[in-house]
């Protein structure tokens, strides 16, 4: 089953954070992508988004459309990007996001609407 | 036939309930629609029994009915989703009966299904709920009795356990080696309950179940020989084999609960509690919940070496209930404290410690019907009598009710 996993963190961290910092997240996302597949699963894709200041939030009431700056909810951690991995199970996916850096993940299940 | 089919099919409920669903989770993972095949198959042997006789083979009667319902289910849910029924269906079951067990390095199918329901992704008292419920096949009742929730808190609580678990990706597999320690904890929690779930008495007369309390041990042994040594294990299966080592003199020829202090010690089972003993000395205190089990076990052991009812070391016994309600801070405890108080240094010290119990037990029967014992000892026969009053109000079993009913009736002849 495939399964979604949104990347949360607080965007000052990432904002702050040392070239050697930098360099040791890269390291390990580069880590999860390679034991993906190692581990018999498929990364369908994966993407870190850009801050949320560029956020617009697109609300549709009927006909009317609002279009409003800044993201859907004020929360301490942001939503900074996503893995899409298709995997046998839960234990598998949550086995393998130990390899990514100290994230506040939130994890789930693609709809099957086949 | 006929008279043989229904002790046949209540003796294959007890022990072939959780396996039955077991097999059908691990198969189809699917615990929504595994937990109503096993139904329908006892439903239909219910009907089918008393007529046909009782199959050589009852649980692989049941395990046919329920496989083939539950198929029957997945062939109308593919229809539904208008994709080639059968063909789906036959390629899944392939695929399945080809599938290796991935829980293999467990060797037990029971003790898997505890596992997967006490998985750290389901929410704690959904675990235990889902333990009851799948491992031991309680209904709602027996498992709101026995965690002290209101029924249609329990039924909502299980749905939406049983709806995550099929939908949020939760294996139904062991975790791996390295991964099994995390869960002890939580696993040994829901084997002590399903062995207290054989001794609770339920809503109805069901009886006490000692098979369950044998399962719980059964589980604890194979989780000590899977994981030895483990602290949690040892004193939770020293805690069990000492409260089992009574479970023929809990109850008399007709049921009626015989409390400790009338049970005829002879009964009880030496072999378990020389077991219990041997395996507490192994043990070192603790703050966690090894060392609240081995409190327990403790406690337990005072009476289960006492020769008479009358040799208890009742200040022993005290001691120990403090260290357990420091550790714990629970109401309960400090009810069970008060009786030992109460039998160590007189029935005014005991009722004193059960001030300001009531909040924190608002439904519970048994905190007025130990304040009406130990006013009863202290000679305050009238606010004993109100006290056994508010005890029946808040019954809920039977047994206790009798027991409750006879008390208070005793009391009447006493009173002045």
């Amino acid at each position: 089953m495939r399964f979604v996993v949104l990347i949360y963190q607080d965007e000052a961290i990432w904002r702050d954070v040392s070239p050697e910092e930098q360099a040791r997240y890269y390291t390990e996302h580069e880590a999860f992508a390679a034991a993906v597949p190692a581990a018999g699963c498929t990364l369908v894709a994966g993407e870190a988004l850009v801050g949320v200041g560029s956020a617009t939030t697109v609300r549709r009431r009927g006909d009317r459309l609002t279009v409003t700056e800044g993201p859907f909810a004020e929360t301490a951690e942001q939503l900074g990007g996503f893995y899409l991995v298709d995997a046998p199970d839960l234990d598998t996916v949550n086995e393998l996001v130990r390899l990514l850096p100290e994230y506040t993940l939130e994890i789930r299940p693609v709809a099957d609407m086949g | 036939m006929s008279g043989a089919a229904s002790p046949a099919l209540e003796l294959a409920w007890r022990e072939h309930w959780g396996r039955l669903v077991a097999l059908l989770l691990a198969q189809y993972r699917r615990p929504d629609l595994a937990e109503d095949a096993v139904a329908e198959a006892f439903a239909a042997a219910s009907r089918r029994w008393p007529d046909d006789g009782v199959p050589a083979q009852p649980a692989a009667w049941l395990l046919t009915a329920a496989r083939n319902r539950l198929v029957d289910r997945l062939r109308a849910e593919a229809v539904h989703q208008r994709k080639e029924p059968l063909m789906l269906v036959d390629a899944r079951d392939r695929e399945l009966s080809a599938a290796v067990d991935p829980g293999g390095h467990i060797p037990d199918e029971r003790l898997r299904l505890v596992f997967t329901c006490c998985h750290p992704a389901l929410a704690p008292e959904a675990r235990v709920a889902l333990t009851l419920r799948f491992v031991v096949g309680l209904d709602v009742p027996d498992i709101s009795a026995l965690l002290l929730v209101q029924e249609a808190t329990m039924a909502a609580r299980l749905t939406r356990a049983k709806k995550r678990l099929a939908t949020a990706g939760i294996p139904f597999v062991t975790p791996s080696a390295e991964r099994l320690d995390e869960r002890l904890d939580v696993v040994a929690t829901v084997i002590y309950l399903i062995f207290t779930a054989g001794y609770q008495p339920g809503p109805r007369d069901r009886g006490l179940r000692v098979d369950l309390g044998d399962e719980a041990i059964r589980l604890a042994r194979l989780l000590d020989h899977l994981l030895p040594g483990r602290p949690v294990v040892r004193a939770l299966l020293a805690l069990m084999l000492l409260q089992h080592s009574r479970r023929d003199a809990r109850a008399d020829a007709d049921g009626t609960l015989v409390l400790l202090p009338d049970q005829d010690r002879t009964l009880w089972h030496r072999d378990d509690i020389a077991e219990g003993v041997a395996l507490l000395d192994g043990l070192a205190p603790g703050t966690d919940q090894a060392g609240e089990y081995r409190l327990q076990a403790l406690i337990a052991a005072e009476h289960a070496t006492a020769p008479t009812a009358a040799d208890t070391r009742w200040s022993e016994v005290a001691d120990l209930y403090g260290h357990l309600e420091a550790l714990t801070g629970s109401p309960v405890v400090r009810l069970a404290r008060a009786v030992a108080v109460s039998e160590a240094v007189g029935p005014v010290a005991g009722l004193a410690l059960l001030e300001g119990l009531d909040a924190d037990l608002p439904h519970h029967h048994r905190l007025p019907a130990v304040r009406a014992e130990l006013l009863l000892r202290a000679g305050r026969h009238h606010e004993a009598a109100v006290a056994f009053g508010q005890a029946l109000d808040l019954v809920r079993s039977d047994a206790e009710r009798r027991h409750l009913e006879a008390r208070l009736a005793s009391l009447g002849l006493l009173a002045p």
